[in-house]
Protein backbone atom coordinates (compact mmCIF):
# COMPACT_ATOMS: atom_id res chain seq x y z
CA UNK A 1 0.00 0.00 0.00
CA UNK A 2 1.22 3.38 -1.12
CA UNK A 3 -0.69 6.47 0.83
CA UNK A 4 -3.75 5.90 2.59
CA UNK A 5 -6.16 7.99 4.32
CA UNK A 6 -8.43 6.37 7.48
CA UNK A 7 -11.74 9.14 8.42
CA UNK A 8 -9.79 12.21 7.84
CA UNK A 9 -11.80 15.18 8.79
CA UNK A 10 -11.01 18.72 8.43
CA UNK A 11 -12.85 21.69 9.02
CA UNK A 12 -12.28 25.86 8.69
CA UNK A 13 -14.32 27.51 11.44
CA UNK A 14 -17.75 25.09 12.09
CA UNK A 15 -17.99 24.14 8.69
CA UNK A 16 -16.62 20.96 7.77
CA UNK A 17 -14.58 20.84 4.79
CA UNK A 18 -13.08 17.22 4.46
CA UNK A 19 -16.01 15.05 6.12
CA UNK A 20 -14.98 11.43 7.18
CA UNK A 21 -12.88 10.27 3.96
CA UNK A 22 -11.16 7.46 3.64
CA UNK A 23 -9.31 6.18 0.54
CA UNK A 24 -6.32 3.95 -0.44
CA UNK A 25 -4.40 3.65 -3.75
CA UNK A 26 -2.46 0.56 -5.16
CA UNK A 27 1.03 1.79 -5.90
CA UNK A 28 1.00 3.26 -9.30
CA UNK A 29 -2.56 3.42 -10.37
CA UNK A 30 -3.69 7.43 -11.18
CA UNK A 31 -6.68 7.89 -8.91
CA UNK A 32 -9.43 10.23 -9.91
CA UNK A 33 -10.63 12.53 -6.95
CA UNK A 34 -14.14 13.99 -8.77
CA UNK A 35 -17.06 16.24 -7.26
CA UNK A 36 -18.87 19.82 -7.81
CA UNK A 37 -16.91 22.61 -6.74
CA UNK A 38 -16.28 23.60 -3.27
CA UNK A 39 -16.72 19.31 -2.43
CA UNK A 40 -13.23 19.33 -0.75
CA UNK A 41 -11.09 17.96 -3.57
CA UNK A 42 -7.94 20.51 -3.22
CA UNK A 43 -8.74 20.56 0.92
CA UNK A 44 -8.18 16.71 0.93
CA UNK A 45 -5.17 16.92 -1.64
CA UNK A 46 -3.45 19.75 1.43
CA UNK A 47 -4.54 16.69 3.89
CA UNK A 48 -2.90 14.26 2.16
CA UNK A 49 0.45 16.04 1.42
CA UNK A 50 0.78 16.97 4.95
CA UNK A 51 0.46 20.80 4.11
CA UNK A 52 -2.86 20.85 6.69
CA UNK A 53 -3.36 18.29 9.62
CA UNK A 54 -6.41 16.67 9.61
CA UNK A 55 -8.74 17.72 12.77
CA UNK A 56 -9.14 13.67 13.30
CA UNK A 57 -8.53 10.80 11.51
CA UNK A 58 -4.73 9.57 10.12
CA UNK A 59 -3.00 9.19 6.90
CA UNK A 60 -0.13 6.71 6.66
CA UNK A 61 2.21 5.86 3.80
CA UNK A 62 3.85 2.95 3.89
CA UNK A 63 1.76 2.07 6.90
CA UNK A 64 3.94 4.82 8.86
CA UNK A 65 1.74 8.22 9.87
CA UNK A 66 2.79 11.07 7.96
CA UNK A 67 1.90 13.31 11.06
CA UNK A 68 5.74 11.62 12.70
CA UNK A 69 7.36 12.02 9.02
CA UNK A 70 9.47 15.68 9.01
CA UNK A 71 8.25 17.89 6.15
CA UNK A 72 11.67 17.36 4.40
CA UNK A 73 11.29 13.50 4.50
CA UNK A 74 7.92 13.31 3.31
CA UNK A 75 8.91 15.95 0.21
CA UNK A 76 11.06 13.45 -0.86
CA UNK A 77 8.52 10.74 -1.24
CA UNK A 78 5.48 12.65 -2.25
CA UNK A 79 4.86 15.92 -4.24
CA UNK A 80 2.14 18.38 -5.15
CA UNK A 81 0.99 20.18 -7.76
CA UNK A 82 -0.95 23.07 -6.68
CA UNK A 83 -3.74 24.89 -8.49
CA UNK A 84 -2.14 28.65 -8.41
CA UNK A 85 1.26 28.70 -8.02
CA UNK A 86 2.25 32.08 -9.20
CA UNK A 87 5.31 34.33 -8.40
CA UNK A 88 5.95 38.08 -9.45
CA UNK A 89 9.32 37.32 -9.22
CA UNK A 90 11.41 37.33 -12.49
CA UNK A 91 13.25 33.66 -12.95
CA UNK A 92 14.35 31.52 -15.70
CA UNK A 93 12.45 27.98 -16.25
CA UNK A 94 15.33 26.16 -14.72
CA UNK A 95 15.57 27.91 -11.86
CA UNK A 96 11.84 26.87 -11.32
CA UNK A 97 12.32 23.20 -11.37
CA UNK A 98 15.79 23.06 -9.51
CA UNK A 99 13.55 24.30 -6.65
CA UNK A 100 12.24 20.59 -6.31
CA UNK A 101 15.47 19.59 -5.48
CA UNK A 102 15.08 21.62 -1.83
CA UNK A 103 14.05 18.79 -0.24
CA UNK A 104 17.15 16.54 -1.01
CA UNK A 105 19.69 19.15 -0.29
CA UNK A 106 21.46 20.18 2.93
CA UNK A 107 21.70 24.08 3.39
CA UNK A 108 25.07 25.45 1.80
CA UNK A 109 24.95 22.32 -0.41
CA UNK A 110 26.31 23.05 -3.54
CA UNK A 111 24.56 21.75 -6.46
CA UNK A 112 25.40 17.86 -7.49
CA UNK A 113 25.22 15.69 -10.37
CA UNK A 114 22.37 14.08 -9.07
CA UNK A 115 20.61 17.83 -8.50
CA UNK A 116 21.26 18.32 -12.46
CA UNK A 117 20.42 15.12 -13.87
CA UNK A 118 16.83 15.00 -11.89
CA UNK A 119 16.13 18.78 -13.24
CA UNK A 120 17.43 17.13 -16.72
CA UNK A 121 15.14 14.50 -16.64
CA UNK A 122 12.21 15.93 -15.34
CA UNK A 123 12.35 18.67 -17.74
CA UNK A 124 12.48 16.08 -20.88
CA UNK A 125 9.47 14.32 -19.12
CA UNK A 126 7.38 17.24 -19.52
CA UNK A 127 8.88 18.18 -23.00
CA UNK A 128 10.16 21.18 -21.69
CA UNK A 129 13.12 21.09 -22.51
CA UNK A 130 13.92 23.95 -24.91
CA UNK A 131 12.40 26.06 -22.68
CA UNK A 132 14.73 26.27 -19.82
CA UNK A 133 16.44 29.49 -20.12
CA UNK A 134 13.17 30.82 -20.86
CA UNK A 135 11.78 33.68 -18.62
CA UNK A 136 9.01 32.07 -16.33
CA UNK A 137 7.02 35.05 -16.56
CA UNK A 138 7.07 34.96 -20.55
CA UNK A 139 5.08 31.10 -20.62
CA UNK A 140 1.41 30.00 -21.24
CA UNK A 141 -0.69 28.94 -18.74
CA UNK A 142 0.33 25.03 -19.90
CA UNK A 143 3.37 26.04 -20.32
CA UNK A 144 3.53 27.56 -16.73
CA UNK A 145 1.68 23.97 -15.23
CA UNK A 146 3.84 21.67 -17.22
CA UNK A 147 7.29 23.42 -15.03
CA UNK A 148 4.99 22.97 -12.29
CA UNK A 149 4.80 19.39 -12.47
CA UNK A 150 8.86 19.40 -13.92
CA UNK A 151 9.41 20.74 -10.71
CA UNK A 152 7.54 18.83 -8.33
CA UNK A 153 8.71 15.70 -10.94
CA UNK A 154 12.50 17.17 -9.94
CA UNK A 155 11.82 16.25 -6.24
CA UNK A 156 11.93 12.19 -7.51
CA UNK A 157 8.40 11.67 -5.35
CA UNK A 158 6.69 8.43 -5.81
CA UNK A 159 3.59 9.60 -5.06
CA UNK A 160 2.11 12.98 -6.70
CA UNK A 161 -0.29 14.44 -5.97
CA UNK A 162 -1.92 17.31 -8.51
CA UNK A 163 -4.57 19.39 -8.14
CA UNK A 164 -7.29 20.19 -11.38
CA UNK A 165 -4.00 20.22 -13.67
CA UNK A 166 -5.65 21.14 -16.83
CA UNK A 167 -7.33 23.99 -15.83
CA UNK A 168 -7.26 26.42 -18.51
CA UNK A 169 -5.74 24.47 -20.60
CA UNK A 170 -6.84 24.16 -24.31
CA UNK A 171 -7.42 20.00 -24.91
CA UNK A 172 -4.32 19.23 -26.58
CA UNK A 173 -2.58 20.63 -23.49
CA UNK A 174 -4.94 18.51 -21.79
CA UNK A 175 -5.00 15.38 -23.30
CA UNK A 176 -1.16 15.72 -23.43
CA UNK A 177 -0.81 16.39 -19.87
CA UNK A 178 -2.93 13.43 -18.98
CA UNK A 179 -1.18 10.73 -21.47
CA UNK A 180 2.37 12.49 -19.12
CA UNK A 181 0.57 11.65 -16.01
CA UNK A 182 -0.45 8.07 -16.85
CA UNK A 183 2.64 7.25 -18.40
CA UNK A 184 4.66 8.24 -15.46
CA UNK A 185 3.57 5.20 -13.92
CA UNK A 186 3.99 6.99 -10.10
CA UNK A 187 1.27 6.70 -7.36
CA UNK A 188 -1.10 9.66 -8.55
CA UNK A 189 -3.91 11.43 -7.06
CA UNK A 190 -5.24 14.01 -9.53
CA UNK A 191 -8.45 16.36 -8.96
CA UNK A 192 -10.44 16.52 -12.26
CA UNK A 193 -13.89 18.35 -13.46
CA UNK A 194 -13.78 16.67 -16.84
CA UNK A 195 -15.30 13.36 -16.55
CA UNK A 196 -14.79 12.12 -19.89
CA UNK A 197 -11.17 12.66 -19.02
CA UNK A 198 -11.75 10.86 -15.34
CA UNK A 199 -12.84 7.82 -17.29
CA UNK A 200 -9.88 7.99 -19.99
CA UNK A 201 -6.64 8.56 -18.06
CA UNK A 202 -7.80 7.10 -14.35
CA UNK A 203 -7.63 3.69 -12.59
CA UNK A 204 -9.50 4.08 -10.43
CA UNK A 205 -12.08 7.36 -9.11
CA UNK A 206 -13.12 8.80 -6.01
CA UNK A 207 -16.35 11.14 -5.91
CA UNK A 208 -16.92 13.69 -3.00
CA UNK A 209 -20.05 15.98 -2.84
CA UNK A 210 -19.49 18.00 0.22
CA UNK A 211 -16.75 16.69 1.75
CA UNK A 212 -18.46 13.49 1.41
CA UNK A 213 -17.15 10.12 -0.46
CA UNK A 214 -20.54 9.00 -2.42
CA UNK A 215 -18.71 6.48 -4.84
CA UNK A 216 -15.43 4.71 -5.19
CA UNK A 217 -13.76 2.40 -7.45
CA UNK A 218 -12.85 2.20 -11.42
CA UNK A 219 -14.76 4.77 -13.96
CA UNK A 220 -16.94 1.96 -15.03
CA UNK A 221 -18.38 1.34 -11.90
CA UNK A 222 -18.60 5.07 -10.49
CA UNK A 223 -19.87 6.95 -13.10
CA UNK A 224 -23.36 5.87 -13.78
CA UNK A 225 -26.26 8.15 -14.71
CA UNK A 226 -27.46 7.92 -11.32
CA UNK A 227 -24.68 8.98 -9.87
CA UNK A 228 -23.94 11.63 -11.92
CA UNK A 229 -27.96 12.78 -11.66
CA UNK A 230 -27.22 12.88 -7.81
CA UNK A 231 -23.41 14.35 -7.47
CA UNK A 232 -23.87 16.62 -10.39
CA UNK A 233 -27.26 17.29 -11.08
CA UNK A 234 -26.65 16.49 -15.18
CA UNK A 235 -28.35 13.69 -17.09
CA UNK A 236 -26.70 11.30 -19.42
CA UNK A 237 -26.44 8.86 -21.83
CA UNK A 238 -23.36 6.50 -22.03
CA UNK A 239 -22.53 6.12 -25.88
CA UNK A 240 -19.79 2.37 -25.63
CA UNK A 241 -16.64 3.16 -27.39
CA UNK A 242 -13.82 1.03 -28.21
CA UNK A 243 -11.72 2.16 -24.91
CA UNK A 244 -14.80 1.77 -23.09
CA UNK A 245 -17.70 4.45 -23.32
CA UNK A 246 -18.10 8.09 -23.54
CA UNK A 247 -20.36 10.21 -21.21
CA UNK A 248 -22.79 12.47 -23.52
CA UNK A 249 -24.36 15.20 -21.50
CA UNK A 250 -28.32 16.03 -22.42
CA UNK A 251 -29.60 19.73 -22.69
CA UNK B 1 20.01 28.66 -8.74
CA UNK B 2 21.68 30.03 -10.64
CA UNK B 3 21.19 31.55 -13.99
CA UNK B 4 21.60 33.83 -16.84
CA UNK B 5 22.38 37.75 -15.07
CA UNK B 6 22.71 40.99 -15.98
CA UNK B 7 26.41 41.12 -14.27
CA UNK B 8 28.12 38.48 -12.35
CA UNK B 9 27.84 37.65 -8.97
CA UNK B 10 31.62 38.18 -8.15
CA UNK B 11 32.00 41.40 -10.17
CA UNK B 12 29.26 42.93 -8.27
CA UNK B 13 30.87 41.82 -4.69
CA UNK B 14 34.33 43.10 -5.83
CA UNK B 15 33.19 46.91 -7.36
CA UNK B 16 31.09 47.43 -4.29
CA UNK B 17 33.43 46.51 -1.65
CA UNK B 18 36.32 48.79 -3.64
CA UNK B 19 33.40 51.35 -3.84
CA UNK B 20 32.66 50.80 0.03
CA UNK B 21 35.93 51.05 1.06
CA UNK B 22 36.50 54.58 -0.56
CA UNK B 23 33.34 55.75 0.32
CA UNK B 24 33.80 54.96 3.94
CA UNK B 25 37.53 56.89 3.63
CA UNK B 26 35.29 59.58 2.25
CA UNK B 27 32.89 59.49 5.01
CA UNK B 28 35.83 59.53 7.42
CA UNK B 29 37.63 62.59 5.47
CA UNK B 30 34.49 64.83 5.76
CA UNK B 31 33.33 67.51 8.26
CA UNK B 32 34.56 70.06 10.24
CA UNK B 33 37.49 69.66 10.16
CA UNK B 34 38.37 68.22 6.24
CA UNK B 35 41.09 65.67 6.47
CA UNK B 36 42.55 64.24 3.03
CA UNK B 37 41.82 61.20 1.51
CA UNK B 38 45.59 59.86 2.54
CA UNK B 39 45.97 60.93 6.17
CA UNK B 40 43.13 58.92 6.71
CA UNK B 41 44.33 55.67 4.96
CA UNK B 42 47.20 56.43 6.78
CA UNK B 43 45.73 56.55 10.20
CA UNK B 44 43.98 53.30 9.37
CA UNK B 45 46.91 51.55 7.99
CA UNK B 46 48.76 52.38 11.16
CA UNK B 47 46.30 51.66 13.41
CA UNK B 48 46.65 48.18 11.80
CA UNK B 49 50.34 47.92 12.55
CA UNK B 50 50.72 48.11 8.34
CA UNK B 51 52.47 51.63 8.52
CA UNK B 52 54.09 53.95 10.82
CA UNK B 53 53.50 57.24 9.09
CA UNK B 54 53.11 60.86 11.28
CA UNK B 55 49.60 61.90 11.50
CA UNK B 56 49.04 65.18 13.79
CA UNK B 57 47.55 63.56 17.37
CA UNK B 58 44.32 65.59 16.78
CA UNK B 59 43.73 64.42 13.10
CA UNK B 60 44.59 60.91 13.96
CA UNK B 61 42.12 61.13 17.24
CA UNK B 62 38.98 62.89 15.33
CA UNK B 63 39.43 59.91 12.41
CA UNK B 64 39.91 56.71 14.99
CA UNK B 65 38.05 57.69 17.81
CA UNK B 66 35.06 59.95 15.91
CA UNK B 67 34.30 58.85 12.50
CA UNK B 68 35.19 55.50 11.25
CA UNK B 69 33.20 54.25 13.86
CA UNK B 70 30.79 56.21 12.94
CA UNK B 71 31.09 55.15 8.96
CA UNK B 72 31.72 51.78 9.89
CA UNK B 73 27.98 51.89 12.12
CA UNK B 74 26.65 53.51 9.08
CA UNK B 75 28.43 51.18 6.46
CA UNK B 76 26.63 47.83 8.91
CA UNK B 77 23.08 49.79 9.28
CA UNK B 78 23.13 49.73 5.55
CA UNK B 79 23.39 46.52 5.48
CA UNK B 80 21.07 45.37 7.97
CA UNK B 81 18.53 47.09 6.59
CA UNK B 82 19.17 45.63 2.98
CA UNK B 83 19.40 41.78 4.45
CA UNK B 84 16.30 42.49 6.22
CA UNK B 85 14.66 44.13 3.47
CA UNK B 86 15.42 41.05 1.20
CA UNK B 87 14.39 38.66 3.93
CA UNK B 88 10.89 40.18 4.16
CA UNK B 89 10.37 40.73 0.76
CA UNK B 90 10.74 36.99 0.07
CA UNK B 91 8.78 35.89 3.38
CA UNK B 92 5.51 37.88 3.02
CA UNK B 93 5.65 37.64 -0.82
CA UNK B 94 5.16 41.35 -1.07
CA UNK B 95 7.77 43.56 -3.24
CA UNK B 96 6.58 46.49 -1.05
CA UNK B 97 7.69 44.92 2.58
CA UNK B 98 10.53 46.66 4.28
CA UNK B 99 12.00 46.44 8.09
CA UNK B 100 9.27 48.35 8.91
CA UNK B 101 6.29 46.69 8.01
CA UNK B 102 6.76 44.62 10.99
CA UNK B 103 5.96 47.92 13.07
CA UNK B 104 9.26 47.85 14.89
CA UNK B 105 10.93 50.84 14.33
CA UNK B 106 6.94 52.60 15.47
CA UNK B 107 7.44 50.55 18.78
CA UNK B 108 11.28 51.48 18.83
CA UNK B 109 9.84 54.91 18.32
CA UNK B 110 7.79 54.68 21.78
CA UNK B 111 10.34 53.26 23.61
CA UNK B 112 12.48 56.04 23.15
CA UNK B 113 10.35 58.70 23.52
CA UNK B 114 9.01 57.17 26.71
CA UNK B 115 12.79 57.10 28.51
CA UNK B 116 13.39 60.84 27.14
CA UNK B 117 10.40 62.35 28.02
CA UNK B 118 8.43 60.57 30.48
CA UNK B 119 12.11 59.36 32.23
CA UNK B 120 10.66 55.77 32.84
CA UNK B 121 13.85 53.84 34.10
CA UNK B 122 15.25 57.09 34.57
CA UNK B 123 19.48 57.06 34.43
CA UNK B 124 19.43 52.90 34.61
CA UNK B 125 17.97 52.63 31.06
CA UNK B 126 19.30 54.34 28.28
CA UNK B 127 17.75 55.75 25.45
CA UNK B 128 18.90 53.17 23.15
CA UNK B 129 17.54 50.42 25.54
CA UNK B 130 14.53 52.12 25.98
CA UNK B 131 13.93 52.14 21.98
CA UNK B 132 15.02 48.24 21.70
CA UNK B 133 12.72 47.26 24.45
CA UNK B 134 9.96 49.01 22.56
CA UNK B 135 10.86 47.49 18.92
CA UNK B 136 10.87 43.99 20.68
CA UNK B 137 7.88 44.79 22.26
CA UNK B 138 6.40 45.94 19.01
CA UNK B 139 7.48 42.68 17.36
CA UNK B 140 5.80 40.22 20.03
CA UNK B 141 2.72 42.36 18.98
CA UNK B 142 2.92 41.50 15.63
CA UNK B 143 3.71 37.98 15.99
CA UNK B 144 0.96 36.72 18.35
CA UNK B 145 -1.68 39.33 16.06
CA UNK B 146 -0.54 37.30 13.25
CA UNK B 147 -0.59 33.85 15.29
CA UNK B 148 3.17 33.54 14.73
CA UNK B 149 3.26 34.01 10.95
CA UNK B 150 0.91 31.36 10.89
CA UNK B 151 -1.96 33.27 9.49
CA UNK B 152 -0.49 34.31 6.17
CA UNK B 153 1.82 36.80 4.62
CA UNK B 154 -1.43 39.52 4.46
CA UNK B 155 -2.20 38.94 7.78
CA UNK B 156 1.39 39.79 8.79
CA UNK B 157 1.39 42.90 6.99
CA UNK B 158 -1.80 43.76 8.49
CA UNK B 159 -0.92 43.19 11.71
CA UNK B 160 2.28 45.44 11.70
CA UNK B 161 0.56 48.07 10.15
CA UNK B 162 -1.84 48.20 13.19
CA UNK B 163 1.06 47.98 15.44
CA UNK B 164 2.28 50.86 13.24
CA UNK B 165 -0.73 52.88 13.65
CA UNK B 166 -0.57 51.60 17.85
CA UNK B 167 2.85 52.68 18.22
CA UNK B 168 3.03 55.83 16.26
CA UNK B 169 -0.65 57.22 18.12
CA UNK B 170 1.57 56.08 21.87
CA UNK B 171 4.81 58.33 20.55
CA UNK B 172 2.40 61.05 19.63
CA UNK B 173 0.47 61.14 22.62
CA UNK B 174 3.16 60.95 25.06
CA UNK B 175 5.15 64.00 22.98
CA UNK B 176 1.55 66.07 23.08
CA UNK B 177 0.92 65.73 26.64
CA UNK B 178 4.24 65.78 28.31
CA UNK B 179 6.73 67.11 26.19
CA UNK B 180 8.19 70.71 25.53
CA UNK B 181 9.26 72.26 22.40
CA UNK B 182 12.68 71.43 22.92
CA UNK B 183 12.36 67.44 23.90
CA UNK B 184 10.17 67.67 20.71
CA UNK B 185 12.87 68.54 18.23
CA UNK B 186 15.08 66.26 19.75
CA UNK B 187 12.62 63.38 19.30
CA UNK B 188 12.07 64.57 15.86
CA UNK B 189 15.61 64.52 14.76
CA UNK B 190 16.11 61.03 16.57
CA UNK B 191 13.15 59.65 14.45
CA UNK B 192 14.45 61.00 11.07
CA UNK B 193 17.59 59.00 11.64
CA UNK B 194 20.95 60.09 12.95
CA UNK B 195 24.47 58.84 12.99
CA UNK B 196 25.71 61.67 15.29
CA UNK B 197 27.31 60.43 18.51
CA UNK B 198 27.60 56.20 17.74
CA UNK B 199 31.06 55.25 18.98
CA UNK B 200 32.90 51.81 19.13
CA UNK B 201 30.38 49.96 21.46
CA UNK B 202 27.35 50.38 19.00
CA UNK B 203 30.38 48.93 16.28
CA UNK B 204 30.96 46.29 18.42
CA UNK B 205 27.42 45.57 19.19
CA UNK B 206 25.97 45.67 15.81
CA UNK B 207 28.81 43.76 13.96
CA UNK B 208 28.08 41.12 16.24
CA UNK B 209 24.08 40.83 15.36
CA UNK B 210 24.66 41.82 11.88
CA UNK B 211 27.01 38.87 11.42
CA UNK B 212 24.72 36.12 13.52
CA UNK B 213 21.47 37.62 11.60
CA UNK B 214 23.42 37.35 7.77
CA UNK B 215 24.55 33.68 8.88
CA UNK B 216 21.28 32.42 10.00
CA UNK B 217 19.52 33.89 7.35
CA UNK B 218 22.64 32.60 4.64
CA UNK B 219 21.29 29.06 6.21
CA UNK B 220 17.89 29.35 5.28
CA UNK B 221 18.75 30.35 1.97
CA UNK B 222 17.44 27.51 -0.15
CA UNK B 223 14.65 27.97 2.31
CA UNK B 224 13.89 31.37 0.85
CA UNK B 225 14.27 30.58 -2.30
CA UNK B 226 11.82 28.02 -1.88
CA UNK B 227 8.89 30.65 -0.73
CA UNK B 228 9.19 31.89 -4.37
CA UNK B 229 5.56 30.32 -5.15
CA UNK B 230 3.83 30.87 -1.85
CA UNK B 231 3.25 29.12 1.77
CA UNK B 232 1.76 25.52 0.44
CA UNK B 233 4.28 25.06 -2.51
CA UNK B 234 7.61 25.50 -0.07
CA UNK B 235 5.63 23.21 2.36
CA UNK B 236 5.80 20.43 -0.26
CA UNK B 237 8.81 20.94 -0.83
CA UNK B 238 9.82 19.96 2.42
CA UNK B 239 9.93 23.28 3.98
CA UNK B 240 8.82 24.21 7.90
CA UNK B 241 6.99 26.97 7.29
CA UNK B 242 6.26 27.81 10.46
CA UNK B 243 9.59 27.63 11.98
CA UNK B 244 11.48 29.14 9.22
CA UNK B 245 9.06 32.27 9.18
CA UNK B 246 9.04 32.54 13.09
CA UNK B 247 13.16 32.44 12.99
CA UNK B 248 13.81 34.87 9.75
CA UNK B 249 10.92 37.25 11.82
CA UNK B 250 12.81 37.35 15.34
CA UNK B 251 16.42 37.45 13.10
CA UNK B 252 14.85 40.99 11.30
CA UNK B 253 13.27 41.95 14.24
CA UNK B 254 16.25 41.92 16.36
CA UNK B 255 18.69 43.72 13.75
CA UNK B 256 16.11 46.44 13.25
CA UNK B 257 15.50 46.81 16.24
CA UNK B 258 19.42 47.35 17.36
CA UNK B 259 19.52 49.76 14.42
CA UNK B 260 16.10 52.06 14.97
CA UNK B 261 17.51 51.98 18.61
CA UNK B 262 21.52 53.32 17.69
CA UNK B 263 20.79 55.82 14.83
CA UNK B 264 16.23 55.90 14.47
CA UNK B 265 14.28 55.01 11.86
CA UNK B 266 15.91 55.57 8.47
CA UNK B 267 13.29 54.37 5.78
CA UNK B 268 13.64 52.77 2.15
CA UNK B 269 17.03 51.47 2.18
CA UNK B 270 15.41 48.22 3.16
CA UNK B 271 13.21 48.42 0.21
CA UNK B 272 15.04 49.64 -2.74
CA UNK B 273 18.34 47.84 -1.99
CA UNK B 274 16.97 44.18 -2.58
CA UNK B 275 15.29 44.99 -5.86
CA UNK B 276 18.31 46.79 -7.28
CA UNK B 277 20.40 43.70 -6.47
CA UNK B 278 18.06 41.23 -7.77
CA UNK B 279 17.86 42.93 -10.98
CA UNK B 280 21.74 42.73 -11.28
CA UNK B 281 21.93 39.21 -9.93
CA UNK B 282 19.06 37.41 -9.71
CA UNK B 283 16.79 36.07 -6.78
CA UNK B 284 18.61 33.37 -5.67
CA UNK B 285 19.13 33.90 -1.96
CA UNK B 286 22.70 32.58 -1.28
CA UNK B 287 24.23 35.08 -3.57
CA UNK B 288 21.26 37.92 -2.59
CA UNK B 289 21.80 38.26 0.58
CA UNK B 290 25.70 38.78 0.91
CA UNK B 291 25.38 41.15 -2.26
CA UNK B 292 22.45 43.24 -0.56
CA UNK B 293 24.49 43.30 2.65
CA UNK B 294 27.52 45.11 0.82
CA UNK B 295 25.27 46.99 -1.36
CA UNK B 296 23.60 48.55 1.45
CA UNK B 297 26.63 49.75 3.57
CA UNK B 298 27.78 51.49 -0.22
CA UNK B 299 23.99 52.80 -0.17
CA UNK B 300 23.99 53.99 3.14
CA UNK B 301 27.69 55.55 3.53
CA UNK B 302 26.88 57.60 -0.05
CA UNK B 303 23.19 58.75 1.37
CA UNK B 304 25.39 59.81 4.84
CA UNK B 305 28.52 61.58 3.02
CA UNK B 306 25.00 63.62 0.76
CA UNK B 307 23.32 64.38 4.25
CA UNK B 308 26.40 65.95 5.24
CA UNK B 309 27.75 67.77 2.18
CA UNK B 310 24.51 69.19 0.92
CA UNK B 311 23.78 71.90 3.66
CA UNK B 312 27.26 73.67 5.14
CA UNK B 313 27.55 73.74 8.90
CA UNK B 314 24.44 71.30 9.21
CA UNK B 315 24.31 67.76 8.74
CA UNK B 316 20.61 66.89 7.40
CA UNK B 317 18.75 63.94 9.03
CA UNK B 318 19.99 60.75 7.33
CA UNK B 319 16.55 59.67 6.57
CA UNK B 320 15.02 62.46 4.51
CA UNK B 321 18.37 61.73 1.93
CA UNK B 322 17.45 57.85 2.38
CA UNK B 323 13.33 59.00 1.39
CA UNK B 324 14.47 61.65 -1.34
CA UNK B 325 16.64 58.70 -3.30
CA UNK B 326 13.65 55.96 -1.95
CA UNK B 327 10.78 57.52 -2.81
CA UNK B 328 11.40 57.66 -6.67
CA UNK B 329 12.03 54.09 -6.56
CA UNK B 330 8.84 53.35 -4.35
CA UNK B 331 7.02 54.46 -7.23
CA UNK B 332 8.89 52.51 -9.81
CA UNK B 333 8.22 49.94 -8.51
CA UNK B 334 4.43 50.35 -7.70
CA UNK B 335 3.93 51.47 -11.35
CA UNK B 336 5.77 48.33 -12.89
CA UNK B 337 3.51 46.50 -10.28
CA UNK B 338 0.21 47.61 -11.81
CA UNK B 339 1.41 46.72 -15.24
CA UNK B 340 1.99 43.12 -14.28
CA UNK B 341 -1.27 42.88 -13.04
Amino acid sequence: MSIQAENLIWRVGRKTIVDNVSLSIKPGTVLGLLGPNGSGKSSLLRLLAGLRRPATGRITLEGRDIASISRRDLAQRVALVQQHAATEINMAVEDVVRLGRTPHRSPLAGWTQLDSHAVDTALQQVGMTDFRHVSWQSLSGGERQRVHIARALAQQPRELFLDEPTNHLDIQHQLGLLRLIARLGLTSIVALHDLNHAAMFCDYLLVLNHGKVVATGTPAEVLTPELLKQVFQVECDFAPHEDGFHILFKK
Amino acid sequence: MISKKTIGFELLLVISFVILAFAIAMAVGIGEMRIPLRTVALSITNHMGLSNAEIGRIQDSVIWNLRLSRALVTALCGAGLAICGAVLQTLLRNSLAEPYVLGVSAGASTGAVAVIILGIGAGAVSLSMGAFAGAMTAFVFVAVLSNSGRGGPDRTILAGVAAAQLFNALTAYIVTTSGNAQQARDIMFWLLGSFGGVRWPEFQLLIVIIIIGLSICIWHSQALDAFTFGDDAAASMGIAVERVRIILFAVTALITATIVSMVGSIGFVGLVVPHAVRFLIGPGHIRLLPACALVGAVFMVLADIVSRSVMAQQTLPIGIVTALVGVPCFSLILYRARQAV
